[in-house]
């Protein structure tokens, strides 16, 4: 696959506002914190480095077209999952059922997705391993909070396999018009949520007085949600040129997409609240882990692929 | 000359293997080293810890530095690792373990003793106080043992080592690994003060690896 020319004017836009980010980084930790620690400026800086990191990561799944997609996002739904697991009460009894978990069914879903047949990957989770991991569970025959067991490992399969592979599942769609140009439509997703996320931290640090719920996370302001959902989809619609969207129909996308990821991460702030964590791991600094960078694509991504398969598909 | 050959690559494979496990215990776990009460630092140390699962020592190692894990020796029981080559090979000389015999109880060398002898050398320990693997949610009473190398060899310093989440990773009698996150804390070193009693420090240093422990779920 050769990336389409907007692709790589997109790629370098994303780079400049990377490199302005750095240059702005580096100024505030000479300028204000003389070189010395500082946790805010600090931690700033370990988010632009781990954006450099993810960016370039993405660019080069997409050099390798569609099997390095494939290969990156299983990677991602691989360490998602491992995080969530990890914060979730199992048993040895459910030693099998965690084997078929990672070794079984997240390689077929992305396989499924390799060779795009829809009317299996679409329901390989919510049907198949929603009822044959229950009965691996049974076998075990250990009861002890049987189905909060079960009910999570499936909530973890849904959230970290079956939600992030219609990322790389977008793909898979045929849209009139628009053969060869598909990478787009990944990139146009993940840099509206991912600057979804960035423009909310902005405007809250800005102008953030009132908080949405407290109880779940301390950071999500009314300002900083308003400001920060409204200029991401300002910018989606700013960026219809790169996808099959009119203008009006990119930022009305945008829109939905943004609010899915919102409401993603508040959802899976308030289990990190129940399980009494900050972060759901520490693979990649500054953001804690790979769950805590990615909640809000989980929710937007499944939305965007039905959004765009049913009325752009024919 | 294929005995002089083997001996040649003998060194290379046993540190190739060593890497190579620990390689993989990370791959797997992504295992997180939290130093919250001492520093890696080439002191000569005991480590203690919880015990669940043959995949202990192996997270304790990999979360150590390299030039630490060179003279880190762990203690293990020669009735399991002695049983077939493989384990043989592990257990002396990729793991260089100090083997004490945890069946007979009139052992001909004294398990403390040669704990004590492999501290002389200048190497330092991980030892699992519970005795055994421990199947159970509650950390098991200690073993006299550690409060007696206490005495025998007072100038290392003895550091509670909290093991998490390995027993899912690998519980007993699995043959597979699952990929979960664990992390390995370092707690602060400790020594008993001359007049506390054999269970009184044992209650202490079980309590003080309790308190390593992260809130159950």
């Amino acid at each position: 696959m050769t990336a389409p020319p907007s692709l790589t004017t997109l790629f370098a836009g994303v780079f400049a506002v990377l490199i302005a980010a750095s240059i702005i980084g580096a100024a505030l930790k000479f300028g204000v914190a003389r070189g010395t620690p500082h946790g805010v400026i600090d931690n700033l800086n370990a988010r632009i480095k781990a954006w450099w990191v993810m960016v370039i990561a993405l660019g080069i799944a997409f050099l390798g077209g569609k099997i390095g997609v494939i290969m990156l996002f299983a990677f991602v739904s691989f360490t998602a999952l491992r995080e969530f697991l990890s914060l979730t009460y199992t048993r040895r009894g459910d030693h099998t059922v965690l084997l078929l978990v990672f070794f079984l069914t997240l390689p077929l879903q992305y396989f499924l997705i390799g060779i795009e047949w829809y009317g299996l990957y679409t329901i390989l989770i919510p049907v198949y391993a929603f009822l044959v991991l229950p009965i691996f569970a049974a076998l075990s025959s250990d009861t002890t909070r049987f189905l909060e067991r079960a009910a999570k490992v499936q909530w973890g399969l849904m959230i970290c396999v079956y939600c992030i592979s219609h990322i790389p599942a977008l793909l898979t769609l045929d849209i009139p018009g628009y053969r060869g140009y598909n990478l787009l439509l990944l990139a146009f997703l993940i840099l509206i949520v991912q600057s979804s996320d960035v423009l909310q931290y902005v405007w809250g640090k800005l102008l953030g007085k009132r908080k949405i719920a407290p109880e779940l996370s301390p950071s999500k302001t009314v300002e900083g949600f308003v400001g920060g959902v409204l200029s991401a989809s300002a910018l989606g619609a700013a960026l219809w040129w790169v996808t099959p969207f009119t203008a009006w129909q990119a930022a009305a996308i945008a829109l939905i997409i943004n609010l899915m990821g919102f409401f993603g991460g508040l959802v899976m702030s308030a289990i990190k609240r129940d399980r009494g964590v900050k972060d759901w791991g520490s693979m990649i600094e500054g953001h804690g882990g790979m769950l805590d960078r990615i909640d809000s694509l989980t929710f937007a991504a499944p939305v965007y692929f039905h959004i765009i398969r049913f009325w752009w598909v024919p | 000359m294929l005995a002089q050959a083997i001996h040649l690559v003998r060194p290379e494979l046993q540190k190739l293997t060593g890497s190579l496990i620990c390689g993989f215990a990370r791959v797997l776990t992504g295992v997180r080293a939290i130093w919250q009460g001492c520093s890696p630092k080439a002191v000569q140390r005991v480590y203690f810890a919880n015990h669940s699962s043959h995949g202990d020592f192996v997270l304790i190692w990999a979360s150590l530095p390299a030039d630490l894990r060179m003279i880190t020796r762990p203690v293990a029981g020669s009735d399991y690792w002695l049983k077939g080559p493989i384990r043989r090979f592990l257990i002396n000389d990729v793991f260089r373990a100090v083997l004490i015999d945890r069946e007979k109880k009139d052992a001909t060398e004294d398990p403390v003793a040669m704990m004590a002898s492999a501290l002389a050398a200048g190497d330092s320990l991980i030892i699992f106080p519970e005795g055994t693997r421990n199947m159970t949610d509650t950390l098991l009473p200690f073993k006299s043992g550690i409060f007696h190398l206490t005495r025998a060899y007072p100038n290392a310093e003895f550091v509670p080592v909290w093991i998490e989440n390995i027993n899912r990773v690998m519980p007993k009698g699995v043959l597979i690994p699952v990929p979960l996150l664990c992390s390995v804390t370092f707690g602060e070193p400790m020594m008993p003060s001359p007049e506390e009693t054999k269970q009184a420090f044992l209650d202490r240093a079980r309590a003080a690896l309790i308190a390593l422990a992260p809130p159950a779920a």
